[in-house]
């Protein structure tokens, strides 16, 4: 069966007057449908930009791309016009971190989402109102009926990303990419807003791709795990795999440097310095100059991405 | 000679607090309504009091909007309170027989988040470092020598980046930097607001080793202010935890978080993510956001999301009181409060 979504060796360069970054350096993997796949990574590893080129997002001009993006069998890299309209409005939809992003500020939110309704499904203005009010119950956002005649600067924070993602889901898509959509909520509402995607995406059996540089909040919605570091997945497993047994060295400093319970008065294990610039092409492992375990193999060539097992991939010589 | 080239002195003995606030009130009016005259008041920091003892680690805990940076200012002094005191180690501040702010703010320091913002893109990080010990008085070359030796100690080498500019270095480096800078006037209590928050979690983990180790060196005393519940449990040996402007409950770490008892510190604690797949979150701990700090709900604050909340609570403010080994501000943990739940 061909999964909903497939990525292969999928590498995006950014060309500018001054500098080019190697922002993806060759991502592949699978997402079916009704499975969440989570994206760990720290700041610049390339996730919002791997998350981005599924909807081609980035600037053609700039922008060099290269390898394959099919979702449900049809390429998004070379697609135009209206089937590139129909791929961004309609099967594809994104939530963010910040709502404004989403939301004009002169519109109330109903107008907002009977408008995304009416666009996608052709229905009648009555029956696009109503469906809107549907989607914020679905939201769970308490009486809806009034809530859209609110404008985004009249909800609190954890309301406005529940509208968002009713806004995402208004068209019916099949894969919903959700760039750490709760990263800017309180505790408190995070968990709330991550509960319910967990539920959203149950109920209307939709894949999700789903960023994030929290390891708590990608074990609580995620199926599997894929570990991003300097353009590349390192390591791909499912969640408990992932959590247990994390094998790439770098995983697995993330896992020891990110504080939790019972670490106190125990020293952390840092990893030192700092992710590479990213204006060359890697010829070596990008983790070297920071991993403990470094070999002269390490060096002669970036390591491919290896099966531990049929469901646990990872990118090093020596934990392969 | 210049009061800044002393080391700091240790004045009313260990058993006094290092610092006293007592009563702290701010209170922003937000300009609108007609002719533009103020009409709502956001209500930041409502009497608090809290003390800061020589040599820990005071943790502060709650969501956004709930007081914990305008406490942090109000402690050195950015901005006035309305009202209350704050005393350090015996001196009142800005008081006819106490200490000036200037002194207060040598000898309390801060860090913010964003390590951009606060550093002068046209000074070099020695610069950046060497300017307020020469501000106060101290020649220029022993200021320099300084601030290499606080670059070596936050971890940075002096032959390699005493001449670089912000934007050369990375984010970790940056914060290294700022809190270089903090040190640079040898202070005695250092804030840190949000200091580790926006570092990825391998350079956060190096900066908190380096806070350690700088904190017993240095014989320092941190208040540390954080949303993120796990590092604050790391680091502090007490805990403080606001909401909508007041203190909720504070106590040692292990009271805290071992066996909270105001119903808004469970949830918190609850709200956070499990790093176990297998013990997943079921349910949310409580729902709705945070309300609005203008006209925050009567009686206390948390009543408008607590699953307990009766009569009384809407009636009557609960003031903090000890309970075993915290202190809390809840009617169902006071004695006779009137709530179904506490003890007559
Ligand atoms: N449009 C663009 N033009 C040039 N460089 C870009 C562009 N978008 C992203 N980059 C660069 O590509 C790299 C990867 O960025 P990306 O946004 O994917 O990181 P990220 O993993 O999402 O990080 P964060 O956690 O900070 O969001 C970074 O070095 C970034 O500066
Ligand atoms: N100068 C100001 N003028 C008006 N309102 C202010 C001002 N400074 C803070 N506030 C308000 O006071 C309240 C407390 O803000 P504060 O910054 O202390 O919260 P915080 O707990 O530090 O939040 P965060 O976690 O977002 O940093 C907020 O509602 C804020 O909007
Ligand atoms: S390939 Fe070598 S350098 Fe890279 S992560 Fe593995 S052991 Fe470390
Ligand atoms: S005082 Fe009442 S409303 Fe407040 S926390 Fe206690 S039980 Fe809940
Ligand atoms: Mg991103
Ligand atoms: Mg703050």
């Amino acid at each position: 069966m061909t999964p909903l979504l497939s990525v292969k060796d999928l590498q995006v360069t950014f060309v500018t007057p001054d500098r080019t970054i190697h922002a993806v350096n060759g991502v592949s993997f699978d997402v079916k449908r009704g499975e969440t796949l989570g994206i760990l990574g720290e700041s610049g590893s390339g996730k919002s930009v791997t998350l981005r080129s599924i909807l081609k997002l980035h600037p053609a001009h700039r922008t060099r791309w290269s390898g394959s993006i099919a979702l449900e069998g049809d390429e998004v890299l070379t697609m135009e016009g209206r089937a590139l309209a129909n791929l961004r409005g309609r099967r594809v939809s994104m939530i963010f971190q910040e709502p404004a992003t989403a939301f004009d500020p002169v519109f109330t939110i109903g107008q907002q989402i009977t408008e995304s309704v009416r666009r996608h499904t052709g229905k009648s203005e009555a029956e696009a109102m109503k469906r809107a009010k549907d989607l914020l119950e679905m939201v769970r956002i308490p009486s809806p009926a009034q809530r859209l005649a609110a404008y985004p600067h009249e909800m609190s924070g954890g309301m406005r990303q529940r509208a968002m993602i009713a806004l995402a889901l208004s068209c019916d898509p099949s894969l919903l990419l959700a760039d750490e959509p709760t990263t800017a909520l309180d505790a408190t509402v995070q968990i709330q807003v991550l509960l319910l995607i967990r539920e959203l995406q149950r109920e209307l059996d939709l894949g999700v791709i789903f960023v994030t540089h929290d390891i708590g909040v990608a074990v609580e919605v995620s199926d599997r795990v894929g570990v991003m570091y300097a353009g590349k997945l390192v390591e791909l497993a499912g969640v408990e795999q992932m959590a247990d047994a994390p094998r790439h060295p770098y995983s697995r400093g993330l896992l020891a440097s990110t504080v939790h319970d019972g670490m106190r008065g125990q020293r952390l294990e840092a990893i030192p310095g700092a992710p590479p610039d990213l204006g060359e092409v890697p010829a070596a492992c990008s983790f070297a100059p920071r991993c403990k375990s470094v070999e002269p193999r390490c060096l002669a060539a970036p390591p491919p991405l290896k099966p531990v097992d049929d469901s646990h991939f990872v990118r090093c010589v020596v934990a392969a | 000679m210049d009061t800044f080239v002393r080391l700091p002195v240790d004045r009313g003995g260990p058993a006094q607090p290092l610092l006293l606030a007592s009563g702290l009130r701010k209170h922003f009016p937000i300009p609108g309504g007609l002719l533009g005259r103020a009409t709502k008041v956001v209500h930041a920091v409502d009497d608090l009091t809290l003390s800061v003892a020589k040599g820990e680690t005071l943790g502060v805990v709650g969501e956004s909007g709930c007081g914990k940076s305008t406490v942090a200012r109000l402690l050195v002094r950015l901005i006035r309170p309305d009202r209350g005191s704050v005393v350090l180690d015996g001196d009142p501040v800005d008081e006819p027989h106490g200490i000036t702010v200037n002194e207060l703010r040598r000898q309390v320091q801060m860090v913010f988040q964003d390590s951009y913002a606060s550093l002068n893109p046209r000074l070099t990080i020695v610069e950046t470092i060497a300017f307020a010990p020469k501000a106060h008085g101290l020649p220029a070359a022993e200021a320099k020598a300084r601030a290499r030796d606080l670059l070596a100690k936050v971890g940075l080498e002096p032959a390699t980046f005493a001449e670089r500019y912000p934007h050369e270095l990375s984010g970790g480096q940056r914060q290294r930097v700022n809190i270089a800078r903090a040190l640079a006037l040898r202070p005695r209590l250092v804030i840190l607001d949000e200091a580790v928050s926006a570092l990825d979690k391998s350079v956060e983990a190096q900066v908190l080793n380096m806070l350690i180790d700088l904190k017993d060196e240095l014989a320092l005393t941190y208040v540390f202010i954080s949303h993120d519940l796990n590092v604050v449990q790391y680091l502090s040996d007490r805990v403080m935890v606001m909401y909508l402007g007041k203190i909720v409950e504070i106590g040692r770490v292990d009271a805290i978080y071992g066996d909270p008892q105001h119903p808004y510190t469970r949830a918190l604690l609850s709200a956070r993510p499990s790093m176990d797949p297998r013990r997943r979150t079921r349910e949310a701990p409580i729902q709705g956001d945070p309300p609005n700090p203008i006209d925050p709900p009567s009686g206390c604050r948390f009543r408008t999301r607590c699953p307990f909340a009766e009569e009384v609570c809407a009636r009557v403010e609960p003031p903090l009181a000890d309970v075993g080994r915290q202190a809390v501000a809840c009617h169902m943990r006071a004695r006779g409060s009137g709530h179904s739940r506490a003890s007559r």
